[in-house]
Order: C-alpha cells, then sequence, then structure tokens
C-alpha cells in the first residue's frame, strides 16, 4: 500500500517537473507560430535588414531596431560592466566578510526596483540633464545606455562575487606569499581564476538589457532611426513591440511578434554561452 | 616606467571602491528620489479613494488592490508547481539527460524578457484560451514569469537540508514521500518562502508582462475575469502621458514601499534562515 502511493507521488512530481519546462516550449511555440510565417511571407532579409518601418503601408523593416538594441546595449555595457566588476572585486578582496554580507543584498534591491521607475528617473533626472550639457532631445541613446547599464549592476556584481569567491583561498595565499599586493594578486590571480564566471555575470547582463522594456521605452525617444549619435533617439526591439502591440491588428501584429521571435533567438544565444561559461567554472573545480 | 606596486594599490583601492559607492548612492538616490516627492502625497485618502479624471486626481484604491490580487493569484498558482518541480529535482531523480533538460528549461525561462511574457500572455490566454484582458491571464502569465525563481530557491533551500535529516527519517522506515513532507519541507521552509517573496516583489513591480494580459482598468474588478491595472502599470500611464506628475510620484512612492518591504521581509527571513543552520 505504502509503496504504490510512493509510486505515485514519484509520478506526480515528475510530471510536474515536466509540465514547468513544457510550459517553456509552449511560449517558443505560440510566438513563432504567430510570427514565423509572417517573415517567410515577407522575407527575412526584407525584414531584417530593410530600414523601411511603417506599418501603415505595410513596410515592416526592423534594421533600425536592431541596430538601436545593439548599441543600446553595448552602451549598457559600457557603463555596467567595469563598474559592476569593480564593485564586486572591492567586496570580495577589500573589505571584511561580514560587510560584503550586508552591502551585497543591499545591492541586489536595486534589482528589486521596477523598471518603470529607473525609466521615471531617467525622464525627470538623467534626460534634463543630458539635455543641459550635452544637447540634443534628451531622451537618447545614451540616457537608454545609463538607466540600463544602472539595471544590470546586481546582475554583474552579485555573479561576478559568487565567481570571485569560488576562487580557492590557496591562490591568493600563494600570491600573497611571494610578496604581491591585493591588487596584484587581484589581476594577476583572482581575475584570471574567475574569469569564465565574470564574463557569464556580463552576458547575463546583456541579456537583460537587450530585453528591457519599460525603462527604455521611457527614456530611448523612440523614433525609429538608426543613431548616428549618442544623443539621437532611438528605438529598440522590445519598445517596438511594447509600444505598438495595443494597436495593431494583421500583418501588423503578426511582424511584432516576428519581433518578438528575433528577441527570443538573440536571448536564448545569449543565455546559453553564460550558462557554458558558468558551467565550466564548476567542472574546472 | 613601472608605477610601483604601491601606488597601483592605493589606486585599485580608490578605484574600485569609489565603484562601489558609487553603486550604492545611486540605490539610495533612486530611493530617496521618489519618496521625497511622492510621500507627502501619499496619505489615507490617497490609497483607500477611487481615482478620478482617469488618475488626475482622487486615490489610487482599485490599483491598490490589483497590485495584490495579482501577485496573490500568480503565487497560488506557481507555488505548488515549482515546489513540486524542486522536490523532484533534488529528491526524486539523480542528475539524468532528463534532469540537464528541466535545468536548461529553467535557466531560459529565466533569461527570457517580461516582454515576451506579456506577447505570449497575450496570445495563449487572452486570445486563443479566451480568457480576456483579465486578473486571471495576468495571474498565469506572472505566474509562468516567476516559476523558475520558485523553482531555483526552492531547490537550493531543499539540497541546504543536511543530509543526515534524511538519513535519520529513511533508518526509521519513512517513504521518501514521508521523509520530504515530514522532515525536509519543513526544514526548508523558510528557504522556500524566502523565494516566494521575491517572486511576489518582481511581480509587484511587473508592467510589460502585465499591461497585455490583465489590461489597465481602472474600474474595480467584480470577477476574476475582469481586467485591472496594478500600481505599476497606474504609474506607467500617468507618467507616460503627463497626466499627472503629483499622482505619479505618489503612486512610485507605494510601489517603492511595498516593493522594498516585501524584499527587506525576504532577507530577513533569510538570514534568519542562515544563521538559524549555523
Amino acid at each position: 500500500m505504502k509503496l504504490i502511493g510512493e509510486k505515485g507521488v514519484t509520478k506526480v512530481l515528475m510530471i510536474t517537473a515536466f509540465s514547468a519546462i513544457s510550459i517553456l516550449l509552449l511560449i517558443a511555440l505560440f510566438i513563432i507560430n504567430e510570427g514565423l510565417p509572417f517573415i517567410f511571407k515577407y522575407g527575412a532579409g526584407n525584414f531584417l535588414l530593410s530600414s523601411d518601418w511603417q506599418p501603415h503601408l505595410n513596410k515592416f523593416g526592423i534594421y533600425p531596431m536592431i541596430v538601436a538594441s545593439i548599441w543600446v546595449t553595448l552602451g549598457a555595457m559600457i557603463v555596467g560592466a567595469p563598474l559592476g566588476v569593480a564593485g564586486a572585486l572591492f567586496l570580495s578582496e577589500y573589505v571584511p566578510r561580514t560587510i560584503m554580507r550586508i552591502v551585497k543584498p543591499t545591492i541586489e534591491l536595486l534589482a528589486a526596483i521596477p523598471s518603470v521607475v529607473y525609466g521615471f528617473i531617467g525622464v525627470m533626472v538623467l534626460a534634463p540633464l543630458i539635455r543641459k550639457n550635452f544637447g540634443g532631445p534628451g531622451l537618447s541613446l545614451l540616457a537608454a545606455s545609463i538607466i540600463l547599464g544602472v539595471m544590470i549592476l546586481p546582475t554583474v556584481i552579485s555573479i561576478s562575487i559568487d565567481s570571485i569567491l569560488a576562487v580557492p583561498q590557496s591562490y591568493r595565499e600563494g600570491s600573497l606569499a611571494l610578496g604581491a599586493t591585493t591588487w596584484q594578486t587581484i589581476h594577476m590571480v583572482t581575475i584570471k581564476a574567475s574569469k569564465s564566471g565574470i564574463i557569464a555575470s556580463i552576458i547575463l547582463g546583456l541579456g537583460r538589457a537587450i530585453g528591457e522594456t519599460m525603462a527604455v521605452i521611457m527614456v530611448a525617444g523612440n523614433s525609429v532611426n538608426i543613431p548616428h549619435s549618442p544623443l539621437d533617439s532611438v528605438r529598440t526591439l522590445t519598445a517596438n513591440i511594447a509600444l505598438e502591440m495595443s494597436y495593431a491588428t494583421g500583418m501588423h501584429r503578426q511582424a511584432l511578434f516576428a519581433t518578438g521571435v528575433v528577441l527570443l533567438i538573440v536571448i536564448i544565444i545569449l543565455n546559453s554561452i553564460a550558462s557554458v561559461a558558468i558551467r565550466k567554472r564548476i567542472s574546472k573545480r | 616606467m613601472r608605477i610601483p606596486p604601491k601606488y597601483t594599490q592605493k589606486g585599485a583601492i580608490a578605484l574600485l571602491g569609489g565603484a562601489t559607492l558609487l553603486t550604492l548612492a545611486i540605490l539610495i538616490f533612486i530611493i530617496v528620489f521618489i519618496l521625497e516627492k511622492g510621500l507627502p502625497v501619499l496619505s489615507f485618502n490617497f490609497l483607500f479613494k477611487n481615482p478620478e479624471d482617469m488618475g488626475r486626481a482622487g486615490g489610487i484604491f482599485p490599483t491598490l488592490i490589483g497590485t495584490i490580487i495579482l501577485p496573490l493569484l500568480a503565487i497560488i498558482i506557481a507555488t505548488p508547481l515549482g515546489i513540486f518541480t524542486s522536490v523532484y529535482l533534488s529528491e526524486y531523480t539523480k542528475e539524468t539527460r532528463a534532469t540537464k533538460i528541466i535545468r536548461f528549461g529553467t535557466d531560459c525561462l529565466a533569461g527570457i524578457p517580461s516582454i515576451i511574457f506579456g506577447l505570449f500572455g497575450y496570445i495563449f490566454f487572452v486570445i486563443t484560451l479566451e480568457m480576456g484582458w483579465s486578473i486571471l491571464s495576468g495571474g498565469l502569465t506572472l505566474a509562468v514569469m516567476i516559476l523558475p525563481t520558485i523553482i531555483r530557491t526552492s531547490e537550493e533551500a531543499i539540497r541546504a537540508v543536511p543530509k543526515s535529516y534524511r538519513e535519520v527519517s529513511f533508518s526509521l522506515g519513512a517513504t521518501g514521500w514521508q521523509t520530504v513532507k515530514k522532515v525536509i519541507l519543513p526544514n526548508a521552509l523558510p528557504g522556500i518562502v524566502t523565494g516566494i517573496m521575491l517572486s511576489i516583489g518582481r511581480a509587484i513591480g511587473e508592467t510589460a508582462a502585465v499591461i497585455f494580459t490583465a489590461g489597465s482598468s481602472l474600474r474595480l474588478p467584480g470577477s476574476i475575469l475582469d481586467s485591472t491595472r496594478t500600481m505599476a502599470v497606474h504609474f506607467y500611464i500617468l507618467a507616460r502621458e503627463g497626466i499627472s506628475a503629483e499622482n505619479a510620484y505618489g503612486t512610485a512612492a507605494a510601489l517603492i514601499i511595498a516593493v522594498l518591504f516585501v524584499n527587506l521581509s525576504a532577507y530577513w527571513l533569510m538570514h534568519r534562515f542562515i544563521s538559524k543552520r549555523s
């Protein structure tokens, strides 16, 4: 009697576990099903490489949005990666563990702040600053990059700290025993040993930046054009979906789902690279 | 010419420490900025009165209800699914191809941006299953979105339960499920609850996935099939359409306070959990 119950439980748990994963398939399936036929019908080349986005004329070229997404994400990396890695190194190598254990969760609160609040701060504080000091409309590629750079900080810092702490203490002791300073130990030993984890943290940050929507809509300005300067207003892939989804129908809606397909593919590639990098670190130990 | 190590060491401390301080300063600035402008607007009336004139005047009561009910529904759906999955992953299987697939799946799910969840929820729940813009569609979409967080934190909490606990239970003749129910889950509970709290925090602040699935109706919902508007969506609409800066600040302050409260409670719980363990 007991054994039958036990087998039943195992089955139920297994089914639950697989249904959790089938949700992922369901998501991919429904988005692809809605978007992919459009890509075939319209032509992948036309869709990805044309700069003509005029839904009312049935022209759906997302090239400017692709370029904007790449620039905004790179910008976020330029702002967020050095700041985040520096913070992670300081907290894990220079600061006593007790302080690190308080500061790390505090910084992780940055991830808890809703993206609309980031967008709002961008509009109220950052955009006017940019407008006053550099000219242009303020709501721009630069503003989006800075806001996204801050938004990826908790991801970069938290995962970098984990991978830096995973470096065996004996490595550091060996280096310090040879007379190296803490900084020499960091850049000659610790960074090298935790490289793949730090890179993974940055890639995960990139994934977060490229997928961010609400904050970007609020600060990037949203005009469809290929940016020539950081002060130009841009529209990213995610912003394009969210801005037009509420009123799109027919082919226009399919084009937005196709944009979602492009986004989904990019994100899954980025996350796979990151998870390979993290796993490499674990298997090396 | 090489810079002497003494100076690079000092330079590094200044630079790395500066970066850390800057990060903390940004966090403090955001919170203080919103609270400073928003707290004067927040009042009992603001929270519990109905909005008037699209939110230009009056309070935010319906959005307060929306903000409570949507994450609640999401948690009710996602928690059993997430806990069962994590129990299966940590107690019922060895590392096989199947668990690797499940793990890869949850990792992927965790990285998907919320706008994709919004698109999915719209086409699947709202259109295909004909639930319309409703609390149900929004809650289900949020449930899918927070599932990976719950699976991951529950799994960690379950793995942190010492092996000896399981051995004692088994040696007393308990079955696997009895051990899970009587020994493992009670001991992992604080960790699991922490994961749930963090998920609630995320669900409260979510906008992109909610606006396309739960809609943005400002009326008080009468049933689970009615559209609703959360504080996050209300704040977004007030700010973006320039309806009322004052009420936008007030809503933002309520939102920040709710999110911080939920997250700090989660940390407090985790801290108690860890200090009990060691």
